[in-house]
């Protein structure tokens, strides 16, 4: 009972951690690309900044990468998309040294050669990758070596709705299914693939009927929950665990933000961020874990200032670490 | 008793082992994967069929299906899987029946498996083989005759081997399976020694030691040597450079073969020192003509002309621009042949450059 107590604690902490900084990314990657620094007829400049380059925000998917990684081992791998903080952190990647990575610093996991699409932590075996669809293959490799080694980790690809009609998917689902691989499949249905909605990019309602096809069970999450999403995945782990196969789960979430920061999101029904904000999942989990006792209002409250406080000090080591030589990026295209 | 264990010494080391150049490559998966258990196989009909070309005859009865594995005909999640067995410690190779097929994966060679290390600032490393028949000369056409080594080499993060002859094809697999990296590893089915499909064989070297040997990536080899001019191919056209080259002795004429045996890295030391010596450059290649190995190493002698006198232009023979046709004819227009290599020897020994 306790431990479902602190990991009920642990989701809720994480989820504002992530959310927190999210929002607080949100506004410092427009620094000094916001007029007047910028040139006439530009709404803002992409590429000027400390923080250069598109920007993809996972505010409103929480619940699912910490559904997800409350049941993972640090030896079990995660293997996401462009949109993937939330997995990351929630994964326990370092934080500084993620953030240091986005504003392309020495610093950074990867010495500010990959960027926010492509965070690399094998210290928690964390991987993501900018093409989507590129990263559900890697997963069941990971998974294969694991097999293959008689370990008992599991591999999780975490990827959007968009990524389920390319081919990586579908014959990732195949590979896995055939080959009893221990792989979750999870697509988080945030209903766009960049401004597509759903509705007119994908032939079926909800992707969980693919699982079928592959021989392989599939759970659908319809509500934006953490908890709900911790249960499906206690399911899908056992099984993986047990060497059974792979499972596919496809979870209702929501993308707060445009598909980059600044995206005008012209496509998007009015009002419907309003909307999906009532249905915040964090504080919908604040009350219900006060209900249950599980924390105090007060307690709430301290978690979401020492998510802050650690929020500021990973972009405070962030923006303190110096940029690598220019030498630098003639190095690592090779191991020696 | 002395004398005679020298003279077993003396035997045993002159002793010829000849080997077909797919059964050289066999040999050298098989000692690694004896050597190391973190390497397996997988791939097309590489199971019990020993592959489509034979590259893997053997290897299933010896290491059963847990180490050969038969995959789906999915080439795109195989590559991404080998990324992922790689990422977590193991060393696969992935074999690509035809290369070709790349077509149908390459976003997980280019954007993915060429850019794990470096995006990753190091921290991720690839150690795995990418292997794949390449080549044309048995009317197999357009989608099943391509030779693309330079799309490879063209990507930075991939080592790009093809061996000309079974000695290098042993040597080099084994090298390929123990770098930390990416390495696509190209074998021409002209040269393999198959019974099914016709071969050249120069008689470069087929002498394949018993024990294991690693070949160094970016030490070219020279085939033949000479003094009038020099011919670099890669794979089957460094065969049919050996040959062009006995032709040319015969008319007089002193021609240096040079075999860079991989593209990534490439020995240019070896070859701007063959030109400096000859004077003229011939670069014969399967691939495709435009914008590729034999561009590069066009550029490669302009950019060291403070090192290089030539005699005579360089020239460039390739697939020139147009794709692999079907009808033998045609086939052999398009495909520079022996003949061509000696026409054009011919023609460098009598151009003068102003």
């Amino acid at each position: 009972m306790k431990e479902v107590t602190d990991k009920k604690r642990w989701m809720y902490e994480t989820m504002v951690l992530i959310r927190e900084y999210e929002d607080f990314l949100a506004m410092a990657y427009f620094e000094d690309k916001l007029p007047p620094k910028i040139q006439k007829g530009l709404a803002f400049d992409i590429g000027a900044g400390p923080i250069p380059g598109e920007m993809h925000l996972s505010a409103g998917q929480e619940p699912a990468a910490v559904g997800v990684c409350a049941h993972l081992t640090k030896e079990d791998s995660v293997w996401g998309s462009h949109r993937s903080h939330h997995f990351a952190i929630a994964k326990g990647i370092d934080l500084d040294r993620m953030t240091a990575e986005i504003y392309g610093k020495v610093t950074g996991l990867c010495r500010g050669k990959g960027g926010h699409m492509h965070l690399f932590d094998p210290a928690v075996h964390y991987a993501c990758t900018g093409i989507v669809g590129g990263g559900i293959p890697h997963a069941c490799g990971a998974a294969l070596a694991a097999k293959m080694r008689g370990e008992n980790s599991v591999a999780i690809a975490e990827f959007g709705d968009g990524a389920a009609n390319e081919g990586s998917f579908h014959e990732s689902l195949n590979y896995a299914s055939l080959w009893k691989l221990p792989v979750i499949f999870v697509c988080q249905d945030n209903n766009y693939g960049i401004s597509v909605a759903k509705a007119d990019s994908t032939s079926v309602k909800s992707n969980v009927v693919r699982a079928a096809g592959y021989d392989m069970p599939g759970i659908s999450v319809d509500e934006n929950d953490p908890f709900a999403m911790y249960e499906a995945m206690g399911e899908a782990i056992a099984r993986a665990r047990r060497g059974e196969g792979p499972t596919l789960i496809e979870m209702k979430v929501f993308r707060y933000y445009g598909h980059f920061q600044g995206d005008p999101e012209t496509y998007r029904p009015k009002g419907e961020i309003e909307v999906l904000k009532e249905q915040d999942p964090i504080p919908k989990a604040a009350t219900r874990l006060i209900e249950e006792g599980i924390l105090t209002a007060e307690q709430v409250k301290e978690i979401t200032s020492k998510a802050q406080e650690r929020v500021m000090q990973a972009f405070s080591f962030a923006k303190e670490s110096a940029y690598p030589e220019a030498s630098e990026a003639f190095q690592h295209v090779f191991a020696d | 008793m002395n004398s005679t264990v020298n003279k077993e010494n003396v035997t045993d080391n002159l002793k010829v082992r000849n080997k077909a150049f797919f059964q050289a490559m066999i040999e050298g998966v098989s000692q690694e994967m004896e050597r190391d258990e973190s390497v397996f196989y997988m791939g097309q009909d590489v199971g019990k069929m020993g592959g489509v070309f034979q590259s893997t005859v053997g290897l299933h009865q010896k290491f059963g299906s847990e180490r050969i594995i038969d995959t789906p005909i999915s080439e795109t999640g195989m590559m991404g899987m080998a990324l992922g067995a790689a990422a977590e410690g193991m060393r696969p190779i992935a074999e690509l029946m035809f290369v070709d097929f790349m077509g149908v994966c390459f976003d997980q060679i280019m954007n993915e498996i060429a850019k794990v290390h470096y995006m990753s600032g190091g921290a991720v490393k690839q150690p795995l083989v990418i292997t794949a028949s390449m080549g044309g000369g048995f009317s197999d056409a357009a989608q099943h005759s391509q030779c693309l080594h330079s799309l490879f080499a063209h990507v930075p993060g991939l080592k790009v081997v093809a061996p000309s002859n079974p000695h290098d094809a042993k040597g080099l697999m084994i090298s390929a399976i123990r770098d930390d990296n990416p390495v696509v590893y190209l074998f021409h089915k002209g040269i393999l020694g198959l019974p099914i499909i016709g071969f050249i064989d120069a008689d470069i070297d087929n002498n394949v030691p018993e024990e294991s040997y690693a070949i160094p990536f970016g030490e070219a080899r020279i085939v033949r040597e000479g003094t009038d001019v020099t011919i670099v191919g890669l794979s089957q056209t460094v065969q049919k450079a050996a040959l062009a080259a006995d032709l040319l002795s015969v008319q007089g004429i002193s021609a240096e073969v040079i075999d860079p045996r991989t593209l990534v890295p490439l020995d240019t030391d070896a070859i701007v020192k063959s030109v400096a010596k000859t004077g003229r450059l011939i670069v014969v290649d399967e691939d495709y003509l435009n914008y590729g190995l034999t561009g590069e190493l066009s550029a490669l002698i302009a950019e060291n002309l403070d090192k290089v006198k030539l005699k005579s232009s360089i020239k460039r023979l390739g697939v020139a621009g147009v794709s692999i046709p079907f009808s033998r004819p045609l086939e052999q227009a398009a495909i520079p042949q022996v003949d061509d290599i000696v026409a054009a020897a011919k023609e460098a020994m009598t151009s003068t450059i102003l």
